[in-house]
């Protein structure tokens, strides 16, 4: 029969509120930060909000000699350069986790999916120098020419490339996004590929159904709201990305027709002016970009989150 | 052409797109690493991890960079992964289903993908601001914001793992469950938390954007953490864009140590979680 010790046991009991109380408020810290993230970029951009209205995100003109903000130009930037990034990171990635899934040999599966997680490790300072010094050149001599010759005539389209070959552009930094969001898009569709039933395929090939016919007729349907979560969350950080754009963005606060033009998003021009702006306004209307910015990519990646967590609870309940 | 063909034709045609998506991954990767490697080590010398950054044109390294990068990185570690486990802690053993724990972990979620400049900007504003200036200590702040979701997530993955036979054996011994978690559940999970914090060092120490407002940049040798600090990301940044060829070199070179830094951070964690993964598969 052990001996109860009362005093260690009323000890014990204090460590234990103690620890509990430790993790729950560690817990709630993460709930604060970001209502803290909220209400500290509202009352930075509360300035410039109240002073230019509504027109803040309506109006083109950033100019900080006359003290007259608006973001249209940077909304616009940011939105370009991610959807160009999507057009061409979603088909891409969509075909590295098909080819993972369905038709890597087993020996080059890991290493190959491996290689393509550590590019998502790379931080994005890297992936803008390595834009500005090595594919900017590449695009301006080679790509950019060709498509101001080939495509610039069409009408409709053409006015998309039109103008000289700057190198650093809207184009350009929608390609260093899409280089940067393929392997968040690749991993997580592959992952969610994982999750459909091989006896589902099989039923599929059993019918004689190609492989590909097995992908688009059977996994593709199965996993949509994945691939959908997936796209989402890289577009989450295509939105988001800073460093890698503003090094080849060329930071300028107009809306050009053409996609080769230079330009600047929500968060290159947080990046670029942000520690040199003077004046209470000019603070706040960055501030204000910022907010903008929260405000979009925090829609975008709750959606994701919620769609990807669907689909985990329905795999749950499949096993 | 037959049904039958045409439909082999289009499977062939989708597979050898697919082979082209690949091979385009890897050679970006390859590219990238390349050309890292290549100007990365012309820039490399032994002067680049003993003296000062230089002035334009000048003789110099990134020492004092480095530095700051290595102490910003430790001080934002220690701060921020003590509340991410904690939080994690809580998420797997406490309140594991409540309604809260389901709202923590969706904010946890959205907070591991947030924008960093975001992260920075409050940092700025709720700190700098009041400060009146820019610290090292304030930049170390910003990091831990950004370790604690990756900490959470992996601490509570990683006690999510641990068999629930080894905590009903502990409380069976009239065990608080403070007392299992510190001396069961952690051991347990040890590698796993390990993995996470070194998954939090990556991402932390190749952050430039919440840098900017916070921890700003030094020309020179700093250890006073209340005054701005150089760092690695920030002095690539403003030496890339610089038209000096000894600035641009030696960038070049910072960005060659960040890389290696963080792959071979990366690689462990993978590996670690790998030798986990096998010993529990061995064990059962």
């Amino acid at each position: 029969m052990a001996i109860i010790d009362s005093r260690h046991a009323a000890k014990q009991l204090i460590l234990e509120r103690i620890f509990r109380s430790a993790t729950l408020s560690a817990a709630i810290l993460v709930l604060l930060i970001l209502g803290g993230v909220a209400i500290s970029l509202l009352h930075g951009a509360w300035p410039a909000l109240s002073h230019f209205g509504f027109s803040f995100v309506t109006r083109e003109i950033w100019n900080p000699v006359t003290d007259e903000f608006g973001a249209l130009a940077a909304i616009y930037g940011t939105v370009v350069t991610s959807a160009i990034a999507m057009l061409l990171a979603v088909p891409a990635g969509f075909g590295i986790a098909l080819f993972l899934t369905e038709l890597c040999p087993p020996l080059l599966k890991r290493p190959i999916g491996v290689a393509v997680e550590l590019l998502a490790a790379v931080p994005s300072i890297i992936f803008g120098i390595w834009g500005l010094f090595v594919l900017a050149p590449v695009l301006q001599r080679h790509v950019q020419p060709w498509l101001i010759h080939h495509v610039g005539p069409v009408p409709g389209l053409g006015h998309l490339f039109k103008g000289p070959p700057f190198g650093i552009g809207v184009l350009t930094a929608g390609v260093v996004l899409a280089i940067m969001v393929l392997p968040f898009i690749a991993a997580t569709m592959r992952d969610v590929f994982d999750t459909v039933p091989a006896m589902l395929k099989e039923s599929g090939y059993g019918l004689g159904a190609t492989t590909w016919e097995v992908i688009w007729n059977v996994v593709v349907p199965h996993s949509r709201v994945g691939i959908v979560g997936g796209m989402m969350l890289g577009l989450g950080r295509a939105l988001g990305e800073t460093m890698a754009v503003t090094f080849v963005i060329g930071n300028a606060h107009r809306i050009s027709s053409s996609i080769l033009a230079p330009g600047t998003t929500i968060s290159s021009s947080i990046a670029n002016e942000f520690t040199e702006a003077v004046g209470a306004l000019y603070t706040s209307s960055l501030i204000a970009l910022g907010l903008l910015l929260f405000l979009i990519t925090f829609t975008v990646i709750a959606a994701a989150q919620a769609m990807l967590h669907r689909l985990e609870r329905r795999a749950g309940v499949a096993i | 052409m037959s049904r039958r063909a045409r439909r082999k034709l289009k499977n062939a045609v989708f597979l050898f797109l697919s082979m082209v998506a690949t091979t385009t991954g890897l050679v970006c990767l390859a590219a990238i690493l390349w050309t890292l490697l290549s100007r990365g080590i012309a820039g490399m010398s032994a002067s680049v991890f003993t003296q000062m950054t230089p002035p334009p044109g000048g003789e110099g390294g990134l020492l004092n960079a480095i530095y700051g990068s290595a102490v910003m990185t430790v001080l934002g570690i220690l701060i921020g992964s003590p509340i991410g486990v904690l939080a994690g802690t809580h998420l797997a053993e406490y309140g594991r289903n409540s309604r809260l724990s389901v709202a923590i972990r969706f904010i946890n979620d959205v907070l591991l993908s947030a924008p960093s400049i975001i992260i920075g900007l409050f940092i700025y504003q709720i700190v700098v601001v009041r400060l009146g200036h820019f610290s090292a200590i304030v930049g170390a702040l910003a990091l831990a914001v950004l370790a604690i979701p990756v900490t959470l997530r992996t601490t509570e993955d990683m006690l999510n793992l641990v068999p629930p036979g080894m905590k009903d054996s502990s409380a069976a011994l009239g065990a608080y469950p403070w007392r299992t978690i510190v001396s069961v559940l952690y051991p347990a999970a040890r590698s796993g938390i390990v993995t996470g914090l070194l998954l939090a060092i990556a991402r932390i120490s190749g952050e430039t954007a919440p840098l900017l407002f916070t921890a700003l940049n030094n020309q020179f040798w700093s250890t006073d953490l209340n005054a701005p600090m150089a760092n690695l990301p920030m002095v690539i940044f403003q030496f890339a864009l610089s038209p000096y060829k000894n600035w641009q070199d030696l960038a070049w070179a910072g960005a060659l140590i960040i890389t290696v830094t963080i792959l071979v951070l990366s690689i462990s964690a993978r590996v670690l979680l790998a030798l986990l993964q096998t010993d529990r598969g061995g064990a059962r």
